[in-house]
């Protein structure tokens, strides 16, 4: 498939989204549902109800051959080579620097096979990187982008929608794992994974399965208030579930220690002698963090009604600049907008006095809180 | 989505009434509000305010983005729509009515203000 950077490119699900009345927006040279009706009542219908979400954009690369866990331990900063097979895990690829590349998704299909899930914008880096690192192992890497469509339920509803589509054992599917089944007649990889903060299920299918899966999906869920939801709703639900978005609180320029997640850079690695791209200076990162951190990721909550933006300076009482939003947007949740900021450590405990957002020239009072906004109940 | 054949129309996607007791009301498009999305806060100009044709008077803010909001002629602002300032979802489900914005005594108009059917024409280009 040619990918023109003037023309974007349509998922399988184009047709569909277009008969719904949807919204079209060009999303890292995709053409996306933003929304079908109201974006905060798609936000709601997932936190209360359930939502499906044409997610055909995320890129899908494999691994297989009997060194692709090491291969991948040598790629990515975390352990995969121990993944249980069947299970997924968050994790991160780096550059030499420790700079972030994007963030993933590792499903561990089978012994000797893998499933990297990167960003669609950061896709042909991830690809890329990941067969220049793999080259010393016996393994081979995949472009597998145009042979997945992804769709997801997600929210309190979803597993019973599922449940009346599917024979596979949900119940003994645990958050952040991943098994092949059918699901309305279509072979389907079934993962309990997503990005709102609620339970819910990606499932990854053949192009031409994803139409009649996004009807059955859509049939089976009427009854229980699923309504199709779009990006922009998608990422309202990650903001208030406190998860950082590839271009806003993870860039190159960052570290995943300097974005609060040092937790995904396993050190003790038991392939190629503890050797990985970007050690060093993950260490020193690490160090960094331990000891003096200069600035922390925080959660903002307005007391006003005025919505910070990316790039918005966060400042002091006495009007210093302590900070950049990195993501804003009104909570519908909340009712109220929130941010995630980058602030000077100093300045990052939780109820500190004074901090405002600069919006347009003028000081909106913030409320700095601990992430995340909101939590579901287990 | 049709537009009131009564109002008159800006390029901004402002919509503006008929003169009554000497004051036009001004509100956004259909159109615009659906472009925006959910609208979640608005920003209006104070009575007493002169506001200019073709100039920022105000803004609209929604979950993706913020919008200014422009005036569609010239004059002073007599009365704005507190139920949209405390309720502006009003902008996208009753934009005609409920969710009109300001008062305005006109005191010069721009020569571009749009028909019904020329702002449909426009909007559909």
């Amino acid at each position: 498939m040619s990918t023109l950077p003037d023309s974007p490119r349509r998922t399988a699900l184009d047709a569909t989204h277009r008969a719904l009345g949807a919204t079209m927006t060009d999303f890292a040279g995709w053409d996306m549902p933003l929304r079908y009706s109201s974006e905060r009542d798609e936000h709601n219908a997932v936190r209360t109800h359930a939502g499906l979400f044409d997610l055909s954009h995320m890129g899908e690369i494999t691994l297989t051959g009997p060194q692709a866990g090491d291969a991948l331990d040598f790629a990515l900063v975390g352990n995969l080579a121990g993944l249980k097979v069947g299970r997924a895990r968050y994790t991160m690829i780096c550059n030499a620097e420790g700079g972030i590349l994007d963030d993933l998704i590792v499903y561990r299909l089978a012994a000797e096979t893998y499933m990297v899930v990167a960003n669609a914008s950061n896709a042909e880096v991830v690809l890329s990187a990941l067969t220049e690192r793999a080259a010393g192992f016996d393994t081979a890497v995949r472009d597998d982008r145009d042979q997945y469509a992804l769709l997801a339920v997600q929210g309190p509803e979803s597993p019973g929608i599922l449940k009346s589509l599917t024979d596979a054992d949900l119940d003994g599917l645990k958050y952040y794992a991943g098994l092949p089944g059918t699901v309305a007649g279509v072979d389907a990889l079934i993962a309990r994974t997503g990005y709102t903060g609620e339970d819910g299920f990606e499932l990854f299918v053949a192009p031409g399965d994803a139409e009649a899966l996004w009807q059955a999906l859509t049939e089976a869920g009427q009854a229980v208030g699923l309504i199709p939801c779009g990006l922009s709703c998608r990422d309202t639900l990650r903001l208030e579930a406190g998860m950082p978005l590839y271009g806003h609180e993870l860039t190159t320029d960052t570290t995943p220690f300097d974005a609060g997640l040092g937790r995904v850079v396993k050190f003790e690695k038991t392939t190629n002698e503890g050797r990985f791209v970007g050690r060093e200076p993950l260490e020193a990162a690490a160090k960094r963090a331990e000891q003096a951190p200069p600035r922390k990721l925080v959660g903002l909550i307005a007391e006003g009604r005025r919505v910070p933006r990316a790039g918005f300076p966060v400042v002091s009482a006495d009007g210093t600049v302590i900070g950049e939003v990195t993501s804003g947007a009104p909570s519908p949740t909340l009712g109220k907008p929130i941010a995630i900021a980058y602030v000077d450590a100093e300045q990052a405990a939780p109820g500190t006095e004074g901090v405002a957002v600069d919006i347009r020239g003028t000081h909106e009072p913030y409320e700095v809180v601990a992430l995340p906004f909101y939590k579901r109940e287990r | 989505m049709s537009n009131p054949q009564q109002l008159r129309y800006s390029k901004e996607h402002e919509w503006l009434s008929a003169a009554e007791d000497g004051a036009s009301t001004v509100g956004i498009t259909e159109h615009a509000a659906g472009a925006l999305g959910d609208v979640v806060y608005v920003q209006l100009p104070e009575v007493g305010a002169d506001v200019t044709a073709g100039e920022p008077c105000g803004e609209l803010e929604s979950t993706k983005s913020v919008s200014d909001l422009y005036a569609p002629v010239t004059g002073e602002i007599t009365e704005v729509n507190q139920d949209v300032v405390d309720d502006p979802s009003l902008v996208n489900t009753a934009p005609f009515e409920g969710g009109w914005l300001f008062k305005v005594k006109v005191s010069g108009e721009p020569d571009d203000l749009l028909s019904a059917d020329e702002y449909t024409a426009f909007t559909e280009n």
